[in-house]
């Protein structure tokens, strides 16, 4: 990085750290912070709009859309979201391979499970043994979103259809006085109030998210429990930089980083409830009316 | 080899007990369903020794943090304020990283008359080092439960208890405490099923699982592994932990019975069996 690390061997004190911390593979390490908030800002969404299609199916008037709805989120609440973070990864691969096979080799006669192999023909192979590199970096990632997309939907499920669930009955009537099916009532009525009440579940969930992003680590994505443990290791005098074992050192970094970036959402957080409380019919909105 | 069999060899194997190898192949219904059972053992007793031992001091946490003293509030808030924030993944890997640095032989402690070594080396070993990790993890979340429960016990009752002459340890003892626990119950059985489900943690942090006996989500993905195939094993896993997330309900659901048998019948809050979601 500066000029005067070409020869790490002579530095000593400030210009050594200094050094040290600027080799190639502590800026990876710095990106995979980055890449964390990035994996968030992405999962967000789309685990908040599977919560969203789950929340609807939760109370549907369809009987199977319903218990689907409702089954998905007991299910997941009640098993750990680890097991579902080791799981969901392999089944979904597994799965997407098994449907690529069925129509692209209908012809194949052997069984797709042979002992503990599980083969598909190569066409169905995921990603495409001609595929780019890329191509095979990101695919786990994605995967590794889908488990989270999963998981967290059913949590937001939950949290969203207590929500509707909480919008005063009267809103809902009045709509259907006025003329309004039920679809137009769910749009018009029941989605623009309902965010008020799922508000406080959806800031926890977020603070739940941010705090499950390290488990990313198991399922060998290179993020920042990966490059703490790489770089905190022991380096040998075979190393530019050698020093003893400085791994509680990495490890306290990430947790000042997590601390962090709860307090900063929870800051966000505070301001939203307020604004989103304005002109609501609760004991929040007639404070922020008076103040 | 039959079932019975099977479950003989590997029922007590997560503790050392019975068969030192794992099957390597031909794995049957059997044997995952054992095994995986076997690692349940482990998950129990994080939770019940993290959750018992944790109550305590989450109710030292909660009182602390209501202190008018700054000293004593505000480590109290630092503390769940650092174990709340931060993920329960990152502190097993700084406690664990924390442990090792510890002098292998033990430290020496001179108490003027006599030496002692205090031996470290048991730290490091799941059973112990992860067993204070997620004590003080539940500690700081049942504290803040409680601690929000404090805040809300009504007023009326603190006057009454004032009037009937009530004060210091007797008021606390015979009011505020047993109303504090009422209100934070219903969380606080939320956040011992997700304690519960997070031991499955240890043995996929920092903590290495010696001999190869881990916990029931260890077993379960020796098992994935080994078979490739997903869709036996934490189906397994995930109906011992609905069993037992079930079974948590039951419990925590009588003794809020008990602690609401003083109240008028029709005035009795209903338990959600669908706990909220607040961790």
């Amino acid at each position: 990085m500066f000029d005067y690390c070409a020869d790490p061997s002579t530095l000593e004190g400030l210009s050594w750290l200094s050094c040290y911390l600027t080799t190639g593979k502590h800026l990876l390490f710095y990106q995979s912070f980055f890449f964390v908030i990035a994996l968030m800002l992405v999962t967000a969404p789309v685990a908040l709009g599977v919560g969203f299609l789950g929340a609807l199916a939760s109370r549907s008037r369809v009987l199977p859309l319903r218990w689907i709805g409702l089954g998905y989120t007991s299910i997941v609440r009640g098993v750990p979201d680890i097991a579902f973070f080791l799981f969901m990864p392999l089944a979904l691969d597994q799965g997407l391979e098994w449907l690529r096979h069925k129509t692209r080799c209908p012809d194949w006669d052997q069984p797709v499970r042979q002992g503990n192999d599980f083969v598909v023909c190569a066409q169905a192979k995921l990603p495409m043994s001609s595929a780019p590199q890329w191509v095979h970096e990101y695919y786990g990632v994605a995967l590794g979103i889908g488990a989270f997309a999963f998981v967290f939907g059913a949590f937001a499920a939950y949290v969203l259809a207590g929500a509707m669930n909480a919008v005063p009955r009267a809103q809902i009537e009045t709509a259907e006085a006025y003329g309004m099916t039920r679809r137009q009532a769910t749009r018009r009525i029941l989605i623009p109030q309902m965010w008020v009440y799922a508000l406080p579940g959806l800031s926890n969930l977020w603070m739940i998210l941010i705090k499950a992003t390290p488990l990313l680590f198991l399922l060998g994505i290179t993020d920042v429990v990966y490059w703490a443990r790489e770089l905190g290791g022991r380096k040998t005098s075979a190393f530019d930089y050698p020093h003893p074992d400085w791994r509680l050192w990495y490890f306290l970094a990430l947790l000042v980083f997590y601390l962090t970036l709860t307090k900063v959402s929870q800051l966000g957080f505070d301001r939203l409830a307020r604004r989103l409380s304005r002109g609501q019919a609760t004991l929040g909105g007639m404070q922020e009316a008076k103040g | 080899m039959s079932c019975l069999q099977t479950i003989a060899d590997y029922g007590l194997r997560s503790i050392g007990i019975g068969e030192r190898l794992l099957p390597k192949t031909d794995f049957t219904l059997c044997q995952q369903f054992t095994l995986i059972g076997s690692g349940l053992i482990w998950n129990v007793y994080f939770a019940i020794l993290a959750l018992s031992l944790g109550f305590f001091l989450s109710i030292s946490v909660a009182l602390a943090r209501n202190s008018t003293a700054l000293a004593v509030r505000k480590p109290a808030e630092w503390f769940t304020f650092v174990f709340r924030g931060s993920p329960l993944f990152i502190q097993f890997f700084l406690f664990y990283e924390a442990f090792t640095l510890l002098p292998k032989n033990g430290i020496e402690l001179n108490l003027g008359f006599v030496e002692i070594t205090a031996a470290t080396r048991w730290l490091t070993r799941a059973w112990a080092g992860a067993l204070i990790v997620l004590f003080l993890n539940t500690s700081a979340y049942a504290g803040e439960i409680f601690y929000g429960a404090l805040r809300s016990v009504p007023k009326g009752d603190l006057e009454a208890a004032d009037a009937y002459g009530f004060s210091g340890w007797k008021k606390f003892r015979k009011i505020t405490f047993p109303t504090m626990l009422r209100l934070g119950w219903p969380a606080y059985t939320n956040e011992s099923i997700f304690l519960f489900h997070a031991t499955t943690l240890v043995y996929f942090s920092s903590f290495p699982a010696w001999q190869q006996s881990g916990d029931a989500l260890y077993y379960a993905s020796y098992f994935a592994d080994k078979t490739f195939n997903p869709f036996i094993p934490y189906p397994i896993l995930a109906f011992y932990f609905i069993l037992l997330s079930l079974a948590i309900i039951l419990v925590y659901g009588r003794i809020y019975r008990y602690l609401n048998r003083h109240l008028p019948q029709d005035k009795r809050p209903r338990f959600r069996v669908r706990p909220q979601l607040v961790r």
